[in-house]
């Protein structure tokens, strides 16, 4: 039979396919969004009535977190994880980066793969074992050095930093040397045709084309920094007091697992506070981030 | 320096030039020498070894595993492969423009001061210069003065040809090596960069590779033309293109085959 323009029987119920197939793909995104808007709301109705009764200032700003006198100030726990959060990323993200270069440019393919293999492995690592290294290898050196400067030795938060550092390390380097090894070779071949090294080309041609992928690969970083609690809890000593690189210190992380279980009353509301807090921190950083990013690719 | 010298001058002298990739002899015993403020125009079938002798000549090949070569390559009577040559002082004299446009992903002023920054230029007003004069020289200046700090991924192909050009002289080469510049490109801007090359030769030597043969006849005072990794002759581009003394040449121009 001759076949007559460009339909043929079988048009119909391919179509269908197509829009049950779309249908199912906008269920899966509608669920997706509804679960992030679910959480939201949740969190804000439970922690919302908390920090209503203790007075958002004195909640944000009050200086004493002391539940038993009815005192909830969580002022030192912010700063500690900015500090914390912050000082990782600053260190974390250069070094992040000198090693992903490293693996992505200087060393022959196969030994690249091997340590690239071990560094995912290491992302994949549970906290608590990075809390456990901490307090068996950073703490002790950390302990002599307060010991070495008159201070009374505990867990501190330079303690945190440095196992924070180590944590979001793995993430960093993955992402980077992802981004840095999608960057076409032409940049790194033009830059090199104009007369630079291959360590300047690399730095100035290949290594910014990469940013909008480092930037996400830090945007990780600082989640997980900043969400940390496990390994934080074991090697920070804890304190709530405002932050001091060689004092204890409590992140904003810390309380809700440290005083769950015995907490009750407002006491326990002030904790749903704390997470609420804490959500919105990751929100505002992962959009001025991304903002940023934006930016940066435009 | 004055016309006259200028005239019928050596710039680039190749003697016994054999490369391998491996165990691909890639070029076999090339003697090939590039006139001062001329266009040399390399043709041949793909894979005869165009590209490779092209980067021979700023040393782009040494970037790449595995490659052997011998022989020498003398610009301005300095051995290129000589010991205690700096490869970045090379390339700041041998400019090189790719197959298909590829400016940074940078706004257009920094793509242009890319190199003479990395050469040590830093100052502002220096910087502007040369981005003027590259911009001027590569003949995309009016097109883009106004806009020099966005994007250079925005301009058009052709644009973005002009501007790696205009990136190239900024370094204020000697020599531009220039790699099937035009064959990503639409006839409009191929026209207006064969118009600037036969601009630009009044100051710099070029090399440039074609597939193209009017576009070889059009632009080139000098064509060389590969076959299998060997020079199999060159001349004065009218000679070629009327009398070529070798068959294989004559075939291969006349379109029987490659
Ligand atoms: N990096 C490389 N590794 C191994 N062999 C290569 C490499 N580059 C080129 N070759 C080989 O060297 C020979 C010459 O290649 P070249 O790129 O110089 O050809 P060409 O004349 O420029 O061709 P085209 O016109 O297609 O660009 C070819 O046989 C090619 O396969
Ligand atoms: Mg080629």
């Amino acid at each position: 039979m001759e076949q007559m323009g460009l339909t043929t029987g079988r048009n119909k119920s391919k179509s269908t396919v197509e829009r049950i197939m779309n249908i199912i793909f906008l269920i899966c995104g509608l669920a997706a969004v509804i679960c992030v808007i679910c959480m939201t709301v949740y969190m804000i109705i439970s922690g919302w009535p908390a920090i209503q009764k203790i007075g958002v200032f004195e909640f944000l700003f009050g200086q004493v977190w002391d539940p038993e006198n009815s005192e909830f100030g969580i002022a030192p726990m912010i700063l500690s994880s900015i500090i914390a959060t912050f000082s990782a990323i600053l260190v974390a993200l250069p070094l992040g980066i000198l090693v992903a270069v490293f693996l992505s440019k200087l060393i022959p393919g196969r030994l690249s793969s091997i340590l690239r293999t071990l560094i995912d492995l290491l992302a994949g690592i549970p906290s608590v074992v990075y809390g456990l290294l901490g307090a068996i290898l950073i703490v002790p050196l950390i302990f002599e050095l307060q010991t070495s400067l008159g201070l009374p030795t505990s867990g501190c938060l330079l303690s945190a930093i440095i196992i924070l550092i180590i944590m979001i390390l793995p993430t960093i380097i993955s992402v980077s040397e992802t981004a840095i090894r999608a960057v076409p070779q032409q940049y790194e071949d033009a830059s090199l045709a104009l007369g630079s090294t291959k360590l300047q080309s690399i730095f100035r041609a290949t290594v910014p084309a990469a940013k909008s992928g480092i930037v996400a690969g830090m945007v990780l970083g600082v989640g997980r920094a900043i969400g940390e609690a496990m390994a934080v809890i074991m090697v920070a000593g804890n304190a709530a007091i405002m932050p001091e690189f060689l004092k204890p210190a409590r992140l904003l992380t810390a309380s809700i697992p440290i005083e769950w279980a015995y907490s009750s009353g407002l006491h326990r509301e002030a904790l749903y506070g704390i997470g609420l807090v804490l959500f919105i921190f990751i929100m505002v950083i992962n959009i001025v981030l991304n903002m940023v990013l934006k930016k940066a690719v435009n | 320096m004055n016309e006259v010298e200028t005239q019928n001058k050596v710039k680039i002298h190749t003697k016994n030039l054999d490369l391998f990739y491996g165990d691909v002899h890639a070029l076999k015993d090339v003697n090939l020498d590039i006139q001062s403020h001329n266009v040399t125009a390399l043709i041949g079938p793909s894979g005869c070894g165009k590209s490779t002798y092209l980067k021979t000549l700023n040393r782009m090949n040494d970037t790449i595993d595995g490659v052997k070569i011998t022989g020498d390559v003398f610009l301005d009577n300095e051995n290129v492969y000589g010991k205690g040559v700096d490869v970045t002082i090379l390339r700041k004299k041998v400019g090189m423009v790719f197959q298909s446009p590829n400016p940074f992903p940078m706004s257009i002023y920094d793509n242009i001061t890319y190199g003479p920054r990395m050469h040590g230029v830093k100052k502002r007003i220096e910087l502007d210069e040369i981005v003027e004069k590259s911009l001027k020289g590569a003949a995309i200046w009016d097109e883009v003065k106004d806009r020099m700090k966005k994007s250079a991924l925005s301009l058009s192909g052709g644009q973005q040809q002009r501007l790696c050009i205009a990136r190239a002289l900024a370094t204020q080469p000697d020599v531009l090596l220039m790699d099937e510049p035009t064959s990503a490109l639409d006839p409009i801007s191929t026209t207006k960069i064969e118009e600037l090359i036969a601009e630009l030769k009044k100051n710099y030597s070029i090399v440039i590779v074609t597939h193209n043969m009017q576009q070889a006849a059009r632009i080139s005072d000098d064509t060389a033309f590969f076959l299998l990794g060997e020079l199999i002759e060159n001349h004065k581009t009218e000679t070629i293109f009327s009398s070529p003394q070798d068959k294989r040449t004559e075939d291969y121009i006349t379109g029987r085959f490659g």
